[in-house]
């Protein structure tokens, strides 16, 4: 039986060194790496310390001030998001001082908060409402007439903190009215997915979420990822479908097809319905990030526009006619046999797309194969990847992607050769830009100036804007330059672009003169990566052919 | 004292035979704000239109406000003063022959303070960091060495980073700006941690009201604090220093960046200070007004061109502060006495005070005092002892209600108190605080119940908004306070004020929200009568 599939939040993201640190918490000990949060090694143990601005996709922020706790030894009452573990702490979780500051804390956000619960689109997946049960909330002394941005009008005058709903985003609202101020939708446009749209405005009292210049959604630099609206604790910022639906009640894990990333999500159902759909966490491609196809623009599977009865029509000038399913593929199977027959047997192909599932392009080849006889059949993958196979066979032994996208948060340099990531695969170029902030190098070899050439907080070290067609030339001329330094290599790139060379004309893979004499050996390094022994590894003697 | 002055208009050959009179005014702002400049273009004008061979120096402030303007005329190496000096009384003191020095006419002037070293004001006190306040020409490198300044760099320059480091450490010296961190504990981290670029700051935001001890020292010495950061960058590796300064200080900005040109041009910051072959060069940079960030971390976010916000710790910012890089980030008087360190020896500073509260303690007197300004003495005098006998008691004659010590985030004191000794931890054992060390006097027209409500209104006013306690505690707390003074509900409000007062002191994130429970509990606790409102109607008769 499925449910709603909810991942645990643990508050802080996980930490990467390797010691290991002991420490007691709530008079169970746990061991946990150094550098973990105390709020995660206490969730790790399974007791949830109460928290509403901390999320563990994005780093420590210490601002609600829900998560205090009191450590032996240590004077006042400490965050225990932003507090580290440390070798044998003594720590206490709920206490009756720590209570009584935690129902503080919760009696200020619920005075300058609207009461409409039951019927607010958050209702029952709310972390203000469950925060506010946690701590043992029963009534907010300070009463409602004081400063608010919850009403429109107070005593008959407008009220200068309200600002209206923001509904220009097709898919998400921005409701201000319900803003805790908890940045974490900030903090998601910046650590997650680096566009930077948002931004707070105002000091104090008066701080409000700010999407580009306190513009709407829709005018500012947003591109829609979801991951603000993912973050957002309360209904500030709430997908459209939950709003006009309801909550979801069950889940299904399932991959996005949009583009090659393949993106991890839970469709959240209700019933037959789908909605909405949330990246999943313990996606290897996405670690619960998404960009606005998956997330939002998924729409079209129940467009009224879409077409769901087969059509036929004789003559391309006569309209579409609708028909039924067995009409339909029998009048192609017809059809088709008829122009083999008028015209031979390979007068008909077949090409499917690397955008196909595997599964999917087994079954055209079947088809071109088993149903029609012949073997014209081919696929856009053979283009693209056919040097690329070779080259990795060659080097590597096989030729799959060599990394897996966890990698790039290790890596000390980026080079990316005529691909755009910002717009064909947004998630992993997200995770990219990260790593670059966080002071990776970036090289850049495409004609065009693409977005991670100069994006928030993000400079490529060496933008190479080669001529078309000198891909090959360009990184011979690198692999000859040895050992490769940045000047060297960028004169000699720059001549190779130019199209000033010695050399007549871009090379190619069919030039046999180029093809190295023994295959090079592969390097024991690629054993782990393959899931394969080195011994079975053999590096290709021949280039495939490329004569259909 | 003579100090050999170098006129920077004349050379030595242009010297007159008759002895040039000098007189000493200051351009400190305070002095400015009631009229010195007036003064000082009257003296000038007054003095080239009869030709006498009158010089005046421009200083900075004694830090005796109630007798700005001073103005001093040097005869036979003793300084004479007289003040105040208003535009309007000038001509009087031109009569009596300031300008032609005759002393036994001036000495007989109204205004006239005698010799200004023995003016009790500052006879009294212990001038480590001010020695030269007032005295020398804030600019004049020269005027500077001649009374002991470049000592602590020398003897710096002379030890290893460690070494420096030991020296600050034994002195005892606590951060000045109000937390009382011992700053040899946060030269130490900044100075163990491994790094390339480390920085050094100095927090001249000085926000708090009533407090001017960070603007007279930039205006009146700022040689001392360029000397002091600059022993701090060789006490931990620091080759850049930046100097944060309030937007509301213009003449201390302007005086600052002209000692920094002076001091790069003498050698003194640079590639090669003093020729050591070590690297220390600093930079002025202006802030734009927020109290909030003269709070360590928000000054930190400022400069690195962010919104002031507070930022969590840990980490501190002696191993991730400004751009993520190791940083000592203190306040002007704690740079400023460094000098006196390394160049007496830490034993000499530790040797005034008292219990963990080592070495002088520049001490603003102001509010409704008599006798307002700044008063440099070992930490040990009582509360009363500043109040009563060095101010003078209110300006205003009234009997003093109530003292706010340590800025608007402090706590106020009645006369009961007044026995509390100049003291960190003596201060802190009856729920108030040092802080920077401003003195702000209250006589009986004061309604506590206001200051109260006020010191939420400023915490609202000036919150970062970054935690839930400050941000939403500060406005419901004004609310909560004016429905007290109402006459709404009092025994309620007042426990709804004394719990939120609870949360804000152990929830915040710093100490803005952290601290303004100080003068309100303190109001409450030492003045409840004046929270005590009758009822607002009588009943209608039936």
């Amino acid at each position: 039986m499925t449910t709603l599939v909810k991942e645990p939040d643990f508050g802080t993201p996980a930490s990467k060194m390797e010691k290991t640190v002991t420490l007691t918490i709530d008079g169970t000990k746990v061991a946990v790496p150094e550098g973990t949060s105390i709020m995660r090694a206490a969730m790790e143990m399974g007791t949830a310390i109460p928290k509403l601005c901390a999320t563990d996709s994005i780093e420590a922020f210490g601002s609600c001030r829900l998560c205090l706790v009191e450590i032996q030894g240590r004077a006042g009452t400490p965050a225990s998001c932003t507090t580290p573990v440390a070798e044998g702490l003594v720590v206490h979780t709920q206490t009756p001082r720590l209570a009584q500051i935690r129902r503080g804390v919760m009696e200020l956000y619920i005075s300058d908060h609207p009461l409409d619960c039951l019927t607010c689109a958050a209702n029952g997946d709310c972390e203000l409402q469950d925060m506010a049960g946690a701590v043992g909330l029963r009534d907010v002394r300070y009463g409602y007439e004081g400063a608010n941005h919850v009403f429109a009008k107070q005593n008959g005058k407008a009220n200068a903190e309200w600002m209206p709903k923001d509904e220009s985003n097709p898919y998400f609202t921005y409701d201000p009215s319900k803003c805790i101020v908890c940045n974490r939708c900030v903090r998601a446009c910046e650590e997650v997915q680096g566009t930077f749209a948002l931004t707070i405005s105002g000091r104090g009292f008066d701080s409000r979420v700010s999407p580009g210049m306190s513009e709407s959604f829709l005018d500012s630099e947003c591109v829609s990822c979801g991951a603000c609206v993912q973050a957002c604790p309360t209904a500030t910022l709430t997908e459209k479908a939950v709003i006009e639906i309801g909550q979801p009640e069950h889940s299904v894990v399932t991959t996005c097809a949009y583009c090659g990333v393949g993106c991890s999500f839970k469709a959240e159902m209700r019933g037959e319905e789908v909605v909405r759909m949330v990246p999943y966490k313990d996606g290897k491609a996405n670690r619960g990030h998404s960009c606005v196809k998956g997330r939002f623009a998924w729409g079209y599977a129940t467009h009224t526009e879409r077409i769901l009865k087969p059509m036929l029509r004789d003559k391309i000038t006569d309209p579409w006619r609708e028909t039924t399913w067995e009409e339909a593929i029998g009048r192609v199977a017809t059809e088709f046999k008829r122009i083999q027959y008028q015209y031979g047997k390979d007068a008909v192909g077949g090409i499917t797309s690397s955008r196909c599932t595997n599964e999917e392009t087994f079954l055209v080849q079947k088809l071109i194969r088993a149903g029609f006889g012949v073997n014209n059949v081919d696929t856009c993958a053979r283009v693209c990847h056919s040097p690329t196979g070779y080259g990795l066979k060659t080097a590597f032994g096989t030729s799959a992607g060599t990394q897996d996208f966890d990698s790039i948060e290790h890596t000390d340099v980026v080079m990316i050769i005529g691909a755009n990531p910002t717009d064909g695969h947004p998630v992993f170029a997200s995770r990219m830009k990260k790593r670059l902030r966080q002071g990776a190098k970036l090289i850049v070899l495409d004609p065009r100036r693409i977005d991670m050439v100069r994006s928030p907080h993000i400079q490529a070290d060496h933008h190479l804007p080669l001529t078309p067609g000198t891909n090959v030339a360009v990184l011979t001329a690198w692999r000859t330059s040895s050992p490769p330094r940045a000047s060297s290599t960028r004169r000699s790139c720059a001549s190779v672009a130019t199209g000033r060379t010695s050399r007549s004309g871009p090379r190619s893979c069919r030039d046999r003169s180029t093809r190295p004499r023994s295959p090079p050996s592969i390097p024991a390094s690629i054993q782990p990566r393959c899931a394969a022994p080195l011994a079975s590894m053999q590096p290709a003697a021949t280039p495939p052919s490329t004569t259909a | 004292m003579t100090i050999p002055f170098l006129s920077r208009s004349r050379t030595p050959a242009e010297d007159q035979p008759r002895r040039t009179v000098r007189l000493f005014i200051s351009k400190d702002a305070a002095a400015v704000a009631v009229g010195a400049e007036t003064v000082a273009a009257a003296i000038v004008r007054s003095a080239a239109a009869t030709a006498l061979p009158v010089e005046v120096v421009r200083t900075g402030s004694r830090g005796m406000l109630w007798l700005e303007p001073l103005v001093e005329v040097e005869i036979d190496g003793v300084r004479y003063g007289f003040g105040p000096i208003e535009p309007e009384a000038l001509a009087g003191l031109l009569d009596a022959g300031i300008l032609q020095a005759d002393l036994k006419r001036l000495l007989a002037h109204p205004a006239s303070l005698g010799p200004v070293d023995k003016i009790e004001y500052l006879a009294a006190q212990t001038r480590l960091t001010f020695a030269r306040c007032g005295i020398t020409d804030p600019l004049s490198l020269d005027n500077y060495r001649a009374l002991g300044g470049c000592k602590g760099l020398e003897k710096a320059l002379s030890l290893t980073p460690a070494g420096i480091v030991d020296e600050v450490a034994k002195s005892g010296l606590r951060g000045r700006g109000g937390a009382g961190f011992p700053t040899g504990i946060k030269w130490k981290s900044a100075h163990d941690v491994a790094g390339e670029q480390k920085y050094i700051v100095c927090n001249a935001d000085e926000g708090d009201s009533g407090t001017f001890a960070d603007r007279m020292l930039m205006e009146g010495d700022p040689f001392l604090l360029i000397e002091g950061m600059t022993i701090a960058g060789l006490a931990v590796g620091a080759s850049k220093g930046f100097i944060y300064v309030r937007s509301e200080y213009p003449h201390a900005i302007l005086a600052l960046k002209a000692a920094v040109a002076v001091a790069r041009k003498a050698g003194l910051l640079g590639a090669n200070v003093a020729a050591s072959g070590r690297a220390f060069d600093l930079e002025v940079r202006v802030g734009a007004g927020a109290y909030v960030c003269g709070e360590e971390t928000a000054l930190l976010e400022s400069l690195e061109g962010k919104r002031g916000i507070v930022r969590a710790k840990p980490p501190l910012p002696a191993h991730k502060g400004l751009f993520g890089k190791p940083t000592v980030i203190n306040n002007v008087l704690s740079f400023a006495a460094a000098p006196f360190i390394l160049g007496e020896g830490a034993k000499a500073y530790a040797d005034y005070g008292l219990g963990r509260s080592r070495g002088t303690m520049p001490i603003q007197l102001a509010g409704n005092i008599k006798r307002g300004g700044l008063f440099e003495t070992a930490f040990g005098m009582t509360l009363g002892e500043l109040v009563d006998d060095i101010g003078g008691d209110t300006a205003s004659g009234r009997p003093v209600k109530a003292v706010q010590v340590g800025g608007p985030l402090g706590a106020y004191f009645p006369r009961a108190l007044f026995d509390t000794p100049f003291d960190y931890e003596a201060f802190a054992a009856r729920d108030g605080l040092i802080g920077h060390g401003g003195v702000v006097v209250f006589d009986d027209a004061a309604d506590m119940a206001r200051q109260a409500k006020f010191a939420f209104e400023f915490c609202a006013i000036e919150s970062c908004g970054k935690c839930t306690p400050c941000r939403i505690g500060a406005t419901r707390g004004a609310e909560t306070i004016e429905k007290i003074m109402a006459g709404e509900n009092d025994e309620a409000n007042l426990a709804l004020v004394a719990d939120l007062c609870n949360t804000m002191k152990f929830g915040s994130l710093c100490a803005l929200g952290g601290f303004t429970p100080y003068p309100v509990v303190s109001a409450l606790t030492h003045f409840p009568d004046d929270f005590r409102r009758p009822a607002p109607r009588l009943q209608a008769a039936e």
